[in-house]
């Protein structure tokens, strides 16, 4: 069951980015434009997604427990730190690059397989980068 | 003005597989931190599942669901893999990406996500600004 759930979100969320275009980097780059020729579209994706977002974080306070699992499994972190700071910068700047965040360029492997193979490639090293430093250098 | 109803209707299917995912798993849906754990955790058949739905369900696109502009020409390998390197790194240093803090985050209304979606949004924006 847990296995199906997990399929099936992760189809969802494929297909939520498909029909928004979110796959397409040249919208999402046409959503960072501001200063060009600007396309809203992103504004659209994450304003439904976080409308009804909200909905079901409203649902889970008023449920014990999750359906298929024993407890909530929610970040708390409150704490505002360099590394949250840094990450998302040097993020955004991957993410201007490219117009790939991580789940539109892993949906690039089959859609736009020429650049996604790049991408994903460096994806998994840059993940790769900071699990081992994690590792190495545990404080 | 583009026409918004696919952007908003794909919207609302994302926040509605996320609150899916919330409500019978308990957890939020974040790619970078899925990918990561199907790279480095024991336990990799769920976040590959994840993965290969992802992928599939991505692959709508450009079948089911015609562009309403061209992808970009294909770019250069090393501008791709520079981009995936500060995402892949990026998004592990700061904890989650646009899914992670854009979505599940600010649905919550979580201060960190809040923070890091706008400081993401902000390079990202200055980012296209100086390279096109």
């Amino acid at each position: 069951m847990y296995a199906f759930v997990t399929f099936l979100t992760g189809l969802l969320f494929g297909l939520g980015l498909a029909i928004s275009e979110m796959t397409n980097p040249a919208v999402v780059i046409g959503f960072l434009d501001i200063f060009g020729d600007w396309n809203p579209s992103l504004i659209a994706v994450m304003g439904g997604a976080i409308f009804v977002g909200m909905l079901g974080y409203w649902i889970k306070n008023k449920r014990l427990s999750p359906i298929i699992a024993n407890e909530w499994q929610v970040p708390n972190l409150k704490h505002i730190d360099r590394k949250l700071l840094i990450g998302a910068g040097l993020f955004g700047i991957g993410w201007g690059l490219s117009g790939y965040c991580p789940g539109p360029g892993l949906t690039a492997l089959t859609n736009n397989p020429l650049e996604g193979i790049y991408f994903v490639g460096a994806l998994i090293v840059g993940s790769a980068i900071h699990h081992f430093q994690n590792v190495l250098f545990r404080k | 003005m583009e026409n918004l109803t696919y952007p908003i209707l794909g919207g609302l299917l994302i926040g509605l597989t996320t609150s899916f995912y919330l409500i019978t798993t308990g957890r939020v849906v974040g790619i970078s931190g899925i990918l990561a754990q199907l790279l480095f955790n024991k336990g990799r058949l769920l976040p590959l599942l994840f993965i290969l739905g992802l992928i599939l369900g991505g692959s709508a696109y450009g079948t089911f669901f015609q562009p309403s502009v061209p992808f970009p020409e294909i770019r250069s390998p090393w501008l791709l893999m520079i981009s995936g390197l500060l995402v892949g790194y990026g998004t592990r240093l700061g904890g989650g990406c646009t899914s992670g803090h854009g979505v599940c985050g600010i649905s919550r209304l979580s201060i960190r996500s809040i923070v890091a979606t706008l400081v993401f949004m902000a390079t990202a924006i200055i980012t296209v600004a100086v390279t096109h």
